[in-house]
């Protein structure tokens, strides 16, 4: 599914790593470790195409990927560091606006399960701004409940949330790679998945 | 869990062919689609609706920049003689000049909150077509910064003693003009993005590109109180507007998306 040859990345004048190369296929996550400042963000921007790669080349069901490629961008969803989340708006409006952004047509109904299910039910009508980084980071887990993709793209997914939040993520990582999903995760936190499902990639 | 699994993922585009027919559009409406496969005017609705609520929850900014506007205009015959000719010729060169610091002064922030909040993110690797998001964007950007400007143009121009007629030609060629100082900005902002002196660059990259809106804009007024057709200068101004339309999203999306490298 998810093909790396070879790849390498600078930030500026130095290298972040280099020779990279790796397989994720369908059901499987990768778990990408490593020290701060060793590239993890980078390399999971350049698997989203957001960047292009010094060298190498990303392949997604064997075809070349370059940045921005509409192909890839179907396939994915990606969960960066911000969580997206606009101040003014209220949860509910911050996750119809982000499913749609995603090419996904949302019902208020499906809004309000999918918030249910990450217990924000009661507080879909608060503008993001009073929301905790917990609750906003449960708002991106709702999205990805609701979009349909193959290739999730996780940079710190555990970051801010409590045990349960952690459950939750794992729940549904769990379902998206039962369903043939492929997932990248950069992590420090465990994720709490079974380990045949996981492959591993240290940063150096 | 349940998730919803209406299609299979692989064939199913954002808006592509698999989607249904909505009620009352039929073979007369058809929705247009770029080469990546993505219905335009979807994505171009998303950008315009999402960027009006949220300036209508901050109602209090755009009041600011409104306010500026007026407050420069009006600065300009209390500091001059009140003499009457001299205002009524340099009034629709103040007013456009105040409507060219209004928009710039708004502009850094088209880009820079979602650029921050990572909404810009979701946006470029969003299935929908990026010009389209980002000419909502530009579109909204204008109904909340440049079609006040316009609005109040005919009653802040009052203060310059400029007779009726000139007060519609000059709200006209605003019309025309404005539109066009967004997109063009559009493209400044996006280039500036996430730089640290971006707003002063942002000025010094925009303004020499307003100079020919500001040209045929202000002149116009000046040709129709001697008395001559102003249809060669609103056909410009028109012309500028229609060049911008086509390329500035365009410009901008590309540029938005070196911002995110």
């Amino acid at each position: 599914m998810l093909e790396a040859q070879n790849l390498a990345a600078r930030r500026g004048c130095s290298q972040l790593f280099s020779g990279l190369s790796f397989r994720v296929a369908a059901g499987e996550v990768l778990v990408v470790t490593g020290a701060n400042g060793t590239g993890k963000t980078t390399l999971l921007r350049t698997l989203a195409g957001l960047t292009a790669p010094s060298e190498g080349e990303i392949r997604w069901n064997g075809k070349l990927q370059l940045p921005f490629a509409p192909e890839l961008r179907r396939a994915l969803a990606f969960a960066g560091h911000a969580p997206a989340l606009k101040d003014e708006l209220t949860a509910e409006e911050n996750l119809s606006l982000l499913v749609e952004l995603a090419g996904g047509r949302a019902g208020r109904a499906s809004i309000r399960a999918a918030l249910d299910a990450v217990a924000l039910g009661r507080r879909r009508a608060l503008p993001a701004r009073v929301l905790s980084q917990g609750q906003r980071r449960r708002i991106g887990l709702a999205k990805l409940r609701l979009i349909e993709r193959r290739l999730w793209i996780l940079d710190e997914p555990v970051t801010a949330l409590d045990a349960a939040g952690a459950a939750l993520l794992a729940n549904l990582v769990a379902v998206h790679l039962a369903g043939g999903g492929v997932a990248v995760a950069a992590t420090h936190a465990p994720l709490g998945l079974p380990e045949e499902r996981m492959r591993a990639l240290a940063l150096p | 869990m349940r998730r919803p699994r209406d299609a299979p993922a692989a064939s199913r585009g954002p808006w592509g062919a698999a989607r249904p027919m909505l009620a009352g559009e039929g073979a007369a409406a058809p929705v247009a689609v770029d080469e990546e496969g993505g219905a335009i005017w979807p994505a171009i609705r998303w950008a315009l609706c999402r960027d009006l609520r949220i300036a209508l929850r901050s109602r209090a900014e755009l009041g600011v920049q409104l306010l500026f506007y007026v407050i420069v205009v009006t600065l300009f015959p209390l500091a001059t003689t009140p003499e009457r000719q001299l205002l009524m010729t340099m009034g629709p060169g103040v007013l456009w000049v105040a409507a060219l610091l209004a928009s710039l002064l708004s502009l850094p922030r088209l880009f820079a909150g979602d650029f921050a909040d990572g909404t810009l993110e979701q946006i470029v690797l969003s299935p929908h077509p990026l010009p389209a998001l980002v000419g909502g964007k530009i579109l909204a950007h204008w109904l909340t910064t440049g079609l006040p400007v316009v609005l109040l143009a005919p009653a802040l121009g009052l203060q310059y003693a400029l007779p009726a007629d000139a007060l519609l030609v000059l709200a006209l060629a605003l019309l025309i003009g404005t539109p066009t100082l967004s997109l063009l900005g559009a493209i400044g902002a996006a280039l500036t993005l996430g730089l640290r002196a971006g707003g002063s660059l942002l000025a010094l990259l925009v303004l020499p590109l307003y100079i020919p809106v500001l040209i045929f804009g202000a002149g116009s007024v000046d040709i129709w109180r001697a008395g001559l057709a102003i249809s060669g200068n609103l056909s410009l101004l028109g012309a500028g507007l229609l060049l911008a339309v086509v390329g500035a999203p365009f410009a901008a999306a590309a540029a938005v998306r070196i911002a995110m490298d």
